[in-house]
């Protein structure tokens, strides 16, 4: 067993914009089973921040527990990580964020970490517009403790124990549709074509990013019957549209390439366009995402590619009308002001 | 693209980038891990099998095959190829390998053989036929065997013990050497009734610069770089005046300098026409030369050689630039500058060298072309007399040993077809095998880590003392301890990955753990258009792709082999195992089965 990846890489990769190699943005040697969708997140998470030349350093990883919430280690090495408890990503995120807004948070999380035991937690980071991104790594069951279930897993689907679930799914796009998110995908591990401008939108986008990934668990629920598996999902995804992400400094040129349809301009200026989209669909509509969504789950087609998207919502700190500034960079008088402004809070509540 | 077909010798063969760039094929990975391991018996055994003189070409070899070396195009430098295999024959056991040699072989298959030169090409056929049962004669108008090796390359740098140590092994096999024997004529040997006679009496003769002024006036002091070598060699020349001037930019001018300090030149100098980057000399003979306070100057070409008082004191050259034309053809354009005057006792002449064939009849069959070179067919080295065979550097000019070892293998087969009354042109195809290395779910049976060390240097022998004494060795060689870590740099680019469109499933484990991305599952397209498209773009067209069939999606793999590190990594983390990596031996066939590794 190799523990160590080769530090060659090939020799005709360019350094990005910061002059980081993309090998400053890799973790260690993933110990997930061999072929397990999560990786290939990973992958594309790694190819996402080096193309987008974010700083290593300003990115912090946060998870919580399942084989998905250990990739934070398989990729930015270099950057800031916490892996807490099982379904508590959100708390941790939303502390960290409101100590220091400046940083970019990466939230990895699991169907089992999310959908059960952190449902509570998903949908209050959701409602807060807590400007992250959130990636659920989504293979339909409980990896980690050997491929129970989990409550995203379709009627009727079958992990590698062979019994077909008869719970409801819970759809996390659509929750986190109802619940206010102010971006939400879908994308499949096996598709970096789509899932990698779809991250660097999320990344980009300012507010709560929601990205569900399905991502096979080649182990336990890449069987036949199931519909979290390479071969159903590859055999039953739909997208809403191809889509582009081009970064600020890129200079937007006005030749599109053929089936544009629109773009959308991001809070930090850089753009997304989008591309052939399902017909009629707009990015713009809340509920017709969720008609759409649903409308696909009855075809038994997964919908993929970018749901919904509003740039212009305000985040959790304009919200709560935070200081701009990170906390660290506060001086002392700032954070401790002292006797007399407690004197006078709380002279206000009395 | 139409898959890629594996089974075919040559697909993997060239993916070992280093074997396939050697002209006899040596199976170079397979020996640098024996000598990882220690068994540098087994590593020896594997070059003699290949190139016939592990011990002299581990010193002296052009090695073609590190320029051509996969590490150096993911690193600054090429696997220490050569000085590995040297490592092998300095560690080896003697009474060992004299063991595992075949022996004469106890019957004669009546069949008689002559040979002319005891080069490395002549000595190589003759090992390659001394097992089947050949009555071989070789001829050498030298006092012993080993041709050029022994006449021109310097001891400092081939050791006479080494040369007579592996030329033993092969006289030892039965053939019958007679030295200081000069064939004055081919068709008195061709009435002689051999069956067959192999020409390797290589390329002898020294370009001069006879029209040069003062050329005939200053002789005495004006030498041919090869003769006087020889005549080194042969200790019949054992001084030479202090101020040296070599003309040439090969390494017989570089041998020619090195040589001159060794014998009394206190102020050696090279002159070469060429700007220095375009010198023919080996950058390493280059460094070495420099080393021992050689200036080169180039730019410079000789006008006259000054004579005063019948006696030569130097020489005059007219300085030129080189300029490219379009096609990118050197032109050399004197600057207009005054000639420049250097002072010399003796001038050394290592400006090429040619072929000769005095002593070949024009009229017994043999058709020489218009450069006075005979007209052979190139696979077999069948002259226009078809009882006729040339090797080395008799067959197409000047080269090297290696190249000459490797006309010595397909002309014993030539041989060996012809006097067992078969058609030459049949030849024998290599032998190959494909082995899966695989012996545990994440266990490889060689080590597939990479190391990252840089290319370690050779250690040589004090300056002081090797400049005054021709004979003593310069190069140390690695020590087994410094050897184990360049062999471990060596990337095993003989494992093979092997894909089995069948059971992937596409799960892009192997495109995302692929250190250096040469993995793609994209849709297929003609070549061109699939090398643009893949991950990182195949942009070395010397470097095959590696195609599977179509696979569930409609999609199709690409590897690129060009930066593959043999690392192993896709085939761990791929679930289904449709990657493997497997061994892959090519082994060039010989006249006779030689020894088992
Ligand atoms: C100065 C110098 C340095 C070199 N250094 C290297 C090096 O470091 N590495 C390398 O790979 N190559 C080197 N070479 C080249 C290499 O020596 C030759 O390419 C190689 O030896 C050719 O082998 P061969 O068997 O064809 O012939 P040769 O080695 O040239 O042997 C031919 C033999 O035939 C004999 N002969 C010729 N005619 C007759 C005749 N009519 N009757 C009887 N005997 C005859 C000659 O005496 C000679 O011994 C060097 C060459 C020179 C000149
Ligand atoms: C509080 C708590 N309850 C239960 C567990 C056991 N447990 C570990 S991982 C896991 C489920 C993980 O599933 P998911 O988030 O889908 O991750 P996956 O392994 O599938 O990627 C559970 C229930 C735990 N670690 N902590
Ligand atoms: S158990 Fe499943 S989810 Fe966990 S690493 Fe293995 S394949 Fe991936
Ligand atoms: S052996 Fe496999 S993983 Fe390693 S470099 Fe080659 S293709 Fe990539
Ligand atoms: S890891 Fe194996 S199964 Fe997965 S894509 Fe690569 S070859 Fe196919
Ligand atoms: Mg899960």
């Amino acid at each position: 067993m190799s523990y160590i990846r080769p530090n060659f890489r090939h020799p005709e990769l360019q350094a990005n914009e910061l002059g980081y190699a993309r090998k400053d943005y890799e973790g260690s040697l993933s110990t997930l089973c061999a072929g397990c969708g999560h990786d290939s997140i990973s992958a594309a998470i790694i190819q996402s921040c080096f193309e987008l030349a974010i700083p290593p350093h300003s990115v912090a990883k946060i998870s919580g527990i399942g084989c998905s919430s250990k990739t934070p280690t398989y990729f930015l090495g270099k950057s800031h990580g916490f892996n807490s408890v099982h379904g508590r990503m959100p708390s941790v995120a939303t502390g960290a964020n409101l100590a220091n807004r400046d940083m970019v948070y990466i939230g990895v999380s699991g169907d089992g970490d999310s959908a059960s035991i952190g449902l509570g937690q998903f949908a209050h980071v959701t409602r807060r517009n807590l400007n992250m991104l959130y990636i659920v790594e989504n293979n339909g069951c409980y990896g980690l403790t050997k491929g129970q279930d989990s409550a995203t897993a379709d009627v009727g689907s079958a992990s590698k124990k062979g019994v077909p679930n008869p719970y409801e799914p819970i759809d996390l796009c659509t929750m986190a549709l109802q619940l206010g998110a102010t971006f939400v995908g879908r994308s499949f591990s096996g598709d970096k074509n789509q899932l990698v401008p779809l991250i660097k939108a999320a990344i980009s986008h300012r507010g709560f990013a929601f990205i569900d990934v399905i991502s096979p668990c080649v182990t336990f629920n890449n069987t036949v019957q199931s519909t979290k598996g390479y071969e159903y999902a590859r055999e039953h995804m739909a997208a809403t549209g191809k889509m582009d992400f081009v970064p600020v400094r890129q200079e937007i040129t006005a030749d599109y390439e053929p089936g544009f349809t629109h773009e959308i301009t991001l809070h930090d200026g850089s753009v997304v366009h989008l591309y052939k989209q399902e017909p009629g669909f707009d990015a713009n509509d809340r509920n017709q995402a969720i008609r759409t969504l649903q409308a696909y789950k009855q075809k038994g087609e997964i919908l993929t590619g970018l749901l919904y998207i509003d740039p212009d919502l305000e985040d959790f700190h304009e919200i709560q009308g935070t200081v701009n500034k990170p906390l660290r960079d506060l001086g002392a008088t700032e954070l401790c002001p002292g006797s007399r402004s407690l004197e006078a809070i709380n002279s206000n509540l009395r | 693209m139409k898959p890629t077909n594996i089974k075919h010798p040559e697909y993997f063969h060239k993916v070992v980038d280093c074997q396939y760039a050697c002209p006899a094929h040596t199976p170079v990975p397979e020996y640098i891990r024996l000598i990882a391991q220690g068994r540098y018996d087994d590593a020896y055994m594997v070059n003699w099998e290949s190139n016939v003189f592990p011990g002299i070409l581990g010193r002296t070899c052009d090695r073609p095959c590190e320029p051509a070396c996969r590490r150096g195009r993911v690193e600054e430098e090429p696997v220490a190829i050569c000085r590995l295999k040297r490592v092998a024959a300095d560690n080896k056991v003697k009474d060992d390998i004299a063991k595992r040699i075949p022996s004469k072989p106890a019957k004669k298959n009546g069949k008689r053989v002559a040979l002319v030169g005891a080069g490395p090409a002549s000595l190589t056929v003759a090992r390659d036929l001394a097992p089947l049962g050949y009555e071989l004669h070789i001829f050498d108008a030298q006092k012993a065997g080993g041709g050029f090796m022994r006449s021109q390359i310097p001891s400092f740098r081939l050791p006479e013990e080494v040369l007579d140590e592996e030329v033993g092994y092969i006289l030892g096999m039965g053939p019958v050497a007679r030295f200081d024997t000069y064939i004055d004529s081919l068709q008195s040997l061709l009435e002689q009734n051999y069956d067959a006679v192999f020409v390797g009496s290589g390329a002898p003769r020294g370009r001069d610069l006879k029209n040069l002024p003062g050329r005939q006036e200053g002789a005495e002091h004006i030498h041919i770089g090869i003769d006087w070598l020889g005549s080194v060699a042969f200790e019949h020349t054992k001084s030479i005046g202090k101020k040296v001037i070599v003309l040439g930019g090969g390494n017989t001018a570089m041998d020619c300098c090195r040589t001159a300090r060794r014998l009394g030149g206190d102020d050696v100098k090279v002159l070469v026409r060429s700007p220095f980057a375009d010198m023919k000399a080996s950058p390493w003979e280059k460094e070495d030369a420099i080393h021992e306070d050689i200036p080169i100057v180039d730019n410079h070409v000789p006008k006259e050689f000054v004579i005063e008082d019948g006696k030569l004191v130097g020489m005059r050259f007219d300085k030129v630039r080189a300029e490219y034309d379009s096609a990118g053809r050197r032109n050399l354009v004197p600057t207009g500058e005054d000639p420049v005057f250097f002072p010399c006792d003796d001038v050394l002449v290592a400006i090429g060298q040619e072929n000769s064939f005095p002593w070949i009849e024009r009229d017994i069959g043999i058709v020489f072309d218009k450069w006075g070179m005979p007209v052979l067919d190139k696979e077999t080295f069948q002259a226009t007399n078809p009882r006729v065979f040339f090797g080395g550097d008799a067959a197409f000019g000047p080269e090297n040993i290696i190249t000459a070892v490797a006309h010595g293998h397909q002309a014993a087969i030539s041989i060996d077809l012809f006097c067992r009354g078969e058609k030459p042109s049949r030849r024998p195809a290599p032998g190959v095998t494909l082995v899966s290395q695989k012996m545990g779910i994440h266990e490889w049976s060689y080590d597939n880590q990479v190391d990252d060390d840089l290319r370690y240097k050779v250690p040589h022998a004090d300056k002081k003392l090797s400049l005054l004494d021709r004979k003593l060795e310069v190069e140390l060689g690695f020590d087994v301890a410094t050897a184990f870590r360049e062999a471990e740099r060596c990337l095993n680019c003989d494992v093979q990955t092997v894909f089995s469109d069948s059971r992937c499933i596409e799960c892009d484990a192997c495109v995302d753990i692929c250190p250096t991305d040469c993995i793609s599952f994209i849709e297929n397209a003609e070549e061109e258009a699939l090398r643009k498209s893949l991950k990182i773009p195949a942009n070395n067209l010397t470097q095959d792709i590696y195609v599977s069939g179509a696979l569930k999606t409609g999609r199709v793999m690409v590897k690129d082999e060009d930066v593959c590190l043999h690392c192993g990594l896709c085939a761990e983390r791929c679930p289904t195992s449709a990657w493997d990596m497997q061994k892959f031996l090519y082994e060039v066939t010989k006249a006779a089965p030689l020894c088992n590794v």
